[in-house]
């Protein structure tokens, strides 16, 4: 049992708790009444997007994806001398395993990447549905969801 | 329809967690993402390839700069977008606004007045150096256009919308935004003129004589990100002021 | 030049929109014809592509040259099917956008630049959906088209456009972030975002990863949402019923196909059809869901009263007969879905094209308004009658060739539920025209009804349509036609990408029975 719990929940929790905040932030979306309720519930449901990606992308022991820089100065002070005598390509097959970078001391940039555009979209997506709820208390003065229903088929009924 | 709602947010989140035993372990350096040849690639060329030490900008604005291209046309689309829904144009856009003077302070606060007047240069400073360090340390353009366009929320929250819109106007922030997809689009371009694939900044090294091609995209780099940080600001304040106005450009909170 | 064609298409597009940016806020006049100059070259280059597709194969575009390793930078993949799709998206566009011409004049609200603006980048958005070979890139592309989408159906004058518009984005919010869960889904499995390594990473997994296989229901779901599939379909003819007219006949033909379109690229690259027909059953299933959405957008097309809203209803059966083609599993009902999207494209253009025009010159909305039409218009009926045909599927139009060769798919896996219900909603949609047909030749029998008074001396007043509305309507019937005729290179031209690529399942789609 525990070694269940700790395969299915213990090593993969951090998928848990992003599927978790998720699924309150669809609920939300579907079931409240409110429409700003709706947009929280966007909000948290695209949040939780993010996390599974950026949780999908951490090592264990590593760092931000930002060069320390004295690795940086050794290996431009390399590339100078490399340019000095041998073009790149030569530079870069020639090998320097000395100082080489290892992949496992930082943790993975493209899923950072790939959330920024996330994070622009749903700034975006909740700006343009923010004015759109603002149009609808507009013309309905209120921004309950069953209130405008009730509201557009008493015009409906009307006209 | 609650339930009707509960049953499909159960029955998805059931779906996305059956497949749980097939993910990697928290942390597992040597998951298929984490040890993929493309990121691998990525932390291990970055430097070679363009010199710059944050990878995360280096992959943003040169290996999917493609996608940050349309990226910063989303919000290019969320200020126009929001402009079109709220926007009451009862004068020519951008035309002489006859508004009324407002006092800065004017029936506000004199201890906020001051405050922000204290901060506001600051908060503008540190938006100049987030985008300009972009490459050596967390920043970059949307992160420091956010801190632009927040300076100019500021001043809408604390004197009124009114002088803040005196400092940016409407013609000039839409001026801007557009500007910002323009220098974007238009290192691209100067790719595309000068023989090789779109955004391919390294043949830009000759126009500036004395650099190589790894420092022509480095440069680059910082050339689209201070195109993403225009659109990013401008649009920024956009938003506010059309929400906070409800289109009207006027008074706001 | 030529080898920069797949960019050149985007660049076009955002040029134009930019440009209506800085110089039409100023100066609204120059608004359309940028709009249309854009779109015309876009036209152009997309006929390039597809010239280049024809003579030399799949384009492969690599986005600031990084080429090597394959998936560290943005590839742009372009096969035939992309070609043809990407030409109907740049048509389509450029038609509509010609339809839009009085808009300008008529404009009270000086929102002109910002509605094309929006236009541009739409069209755009859609374009790079169609030609991108990576499958984050296609979530920033499908996000850039559905907020221009949300922005155009809300800028509506009905006081409904705005709810429905919310409602829209609300779904297409959903849809898109399911997708973009498939996509996360996938990536943590295969460590790759270009849909070809995708492929090769599946291929290469041993049994069924139950990732993969939830990573697949993921994106198809949220795509079945962005193509308003039949259960999912509840903000559709709302968003595009209340839209203008000028946002209607751009958003409907394109948006829901270029989502079908999506899926198809999903099953025949990223996944691949023998991963998706042999190692999944769902394709039973598929095409029984299919079915429900045929009759059931059909039958709901029946009740309906309002020109658009039939229209939409239209829309959500079409997009039952292409998923169910897909999901057929064969030669011919592949072939029939891609060829159905644009064939369809175009018909419901060419609907609300005529709607947009009932609209404007006669203030129709209802169905029984159109009484006389015929007479007094007799151009603009005549493109619509092309049109009508085509929807039920009358020989020398492209309607027919696209559900003759669904029908032959139907037929050839053994889904007869599924060529039973194409014939069902040819007939309904014989029902629905024919008696439209009715009422604009012979007129209308008296309706019970106030104000009809008013509204018969306003009618005698009616008088055919604009140059500017006429054009694009003429246009896109010659065009359906033209696509029926031609239909048997179309057809070549669909199979040579699912034959020669080495992304199809060679045994599945090669079709056992009778390869044309």
């Amino acid at each position: 049992m525990g070694e269940i719990f700790k395969q299915y929940v213990i090593d993969h929790f951090n998928f848990w708790i992003a599927v978790i905040l998720m699924m309150i932030g669809l609920y939300a979306m579907i079931t409240k009444n409110n429409l700003i309720k709706k947009l929280i519930g966007m909000s948290i449901f695209q949040t939780a997007i993010i996390l599974f990606y950026v949780s999908a992308g951490v090592k264990d022991g590593a760092t931000i994806p930002i060069l320390e820089h004295h690795a940086v100065e050794v290996e431009q002070v390399e590339m100078l001398a490399a340019a000095a005598g041998h073009s790149p390509s030569e530079h870069a097959a020639s090998g320097h395993e000395s100082h080489a970078i290892n992949p496992d001391d930082y943790s993975n940039p493209l899923p950072h990447v790939l959330m920024l555009t996330a994070i622009v979209v749903g700034v975006a997506t909740l700006g343009v549905a923010l004015a759109v709820s603002q149009v609808i208390y507009k013309n309905y003065g209120t921004l309950e969801e069953s209130e405008i229903l009730a509201k557009i088929k008493a015009a409906e009924n009307d006209g | 329809m609650k339930w009707v709602g509960l049953i499909a947010v159960l029955f998805t989140g059931g779906l996305l967690l059956s497949a749980m035993d097939d993910f990697p372990k928290w942390g597992d350096a040597h998951s298929p993402a984490n040890a993929s040849p493309v990121s691998q690639y990525y932390i291990e060329k970055t430097i070679e390839d363009s010199g710059v030490p944050n990878m995360v900008t280096a992959v943003l604005a040169d290996y999917r700069g493609y996608d940050t291209m349309f990226e910063t046309v989303v919000v290019l689309i969320a200020g126009i977008a929001i402009m079109a829904i709220l926007r009451v144009m009862n004068q020519i856009p951008g035309g002489a606004r006859p508004s009324p003077r407002h006092e800065i302070g004017d029936h506000h606060d004199i201890i906020i007045g001051t405050t922000c007047r204290l901060l506001i240069p600051v908060l503008q400073l540190f938006a100049l150096y987030v985008i300009a360090h972009g490459h050596h340390s967390p920043g970059g353009g949307f992160q420091g256009g956010v801190i632009l366009g927040a300076s100019f929320i500021l001043t809408a929250i604390a004197q009124g919308l009114d002088p803040a819109l005196e400092r940016l106007p409407e013609k000039s922030y839409v001026k801007l935004a557009f500007a910002g997809v323009v220098i974007y689009s238009g290192f691209g371009v100067m790719c595309l003129l000068l023989g090789e694939n779109f955004l391919d900044y390294g043949v830009l090294h000759v126009l500036l004589p004395g650099i190589d091609a790894a420092e022509a995209r480095s440069h680059s780099m910082l050339g689209v990100e201070v195109g993403v940080a225009f659109t990013v600001s401008a649009i920024m304040f956009a938003i506010y002021a059309n929400l906070a106005s409800k289109g009207e450009l006027e008074g706001g909170l | 030049m030529a080898e920069q064609y797949p960019i050149l298409v985007l660049l076009v597009l955002l040029f134009g929109a930019l440009l209506v940016g800085l110089a039409g806020m100023a100066d609204r006049r120059i608004c359309f014809p940028v709009t249309v100059t854009a779109l015309a070259l876009a036209l152009a280059v997309s006929l390039g592509i597809l010239q280049r597709v024809i003579n030399e194969g799949v384009i492969r575009y690599f986005v600031a040259g990084w080429s090597r390793p394959v998936g560290i930078g943005i590839e742009l993949r372009i096969d035939t099917i992309n070609a043809l799709v990407l030409l109907t998206i740049t048509t389509v566009g450029l038609l509509a956008a010609v339809f839009s011409f009085r808009r300008v004049k008529e404009d009270k609200t000086e929102k002109t630049p910002l509605f094309y603006i929006l236009y541009l980048l739409l069209i755009m958005g859609l374009s790079g959906m169609v030609i991108t070979g990576d499958a984050f890139n296609l979530y920033v592309l499908l996000e850039v088209s559905s907020l221009t989408s949300y922005a155009l159906i809300a800028m509506g004058k009905s006081r409904r456009a705005a709810v429905a518009a919310f409602s829209y984005i609300i779904m297409g919010t959903i849809g898109a972030s399911f997708y973009l869960l498939g996509v996360g889904y996938l990536y943590l499995r295969t460590g790759t975002l270009n849909m070809v390594e995708i492929h090769q990473a599946i291929t290469g997994l041993e049994g069924v990863s139950s990732a993969i296989v939830v990573a697949f229901v993921m994106i198809i779901v949220g795509l079945m949402i962005k193509m308003a599939f039949f259960p999912l379909f509840g903000w559709l003819p709302n968003a595009y019923s209340y839209c203008p007219s000028s946002t209607s006949c751009v958003v409907a033909p394109l948006m829901t196909k270029v989502g079908v379109y999506v899926m198809v690229r999903m099953m025949l690259t990223v996944f691949g059809t023998e991963w998706v027909f042999e190692n999944l059953q769902y394709s039973q299933w598929m095409v029984g869901m299919a079915v429900i959405a045929i009759l059931a957008g059909s039958v709901m097309a029946l009740a309906q009263v309002e020109l658009k809203k039939m229209f939409c209803y239209i829309i959500v059966a079409e997009v039952g007969y292409m998923v169910g083609g897909a999901w057929l599993a064969n030669h011919w009902g592949m072939v029939g879905t891609v060829y159905h999207i644009m064939s369809d494209a175009f018909m419901t253009l060419c609907m609300f094209l005529a709607a947009g025009i009932f609209l404007k010159q006669a203030g129709v909305v209802r169905i029984d308004q159109l009484d006389g039409m015929f007479r007094k218009m007799p151009l603009t009926m005549a493109g619509f009658v092309v049109g009508a045909l085509a929807m039920i599927g009358i020989p020398p139009t492209c309607g027919f060739f696209s559900k003759l060769y669904l029908i032959r798919g139907g037929m050839e896996s053994g889904h007869w539920g599924y060529v039973v219900a194409l014939l069902i909603s040819s007939l309904v949609n014989a029902v629905l025209f024919f008696r439209i047909f009715e009422i604009a030749y012979f007129g209308k029998k008296p309706v019970e009804g106030h104000g009809h008074h008013a509204d018969h001396s306003e009618r005698s007043v009616i008088k055919e349509a604009r140059l500017s509305a006429l054009v694009p309507l003429l246009t896109t019937a010659v065009i359906i036609i033209l696509l029926g005729i031609f239909n048997q290179d179309l057809v070549d031209l669909i199979e040579r990408s699912l034959k020669g690529a080495e992304v199809i399942g060679s045994a599945v789609l090669s079709g056992e029975g009778g390869l044309g």
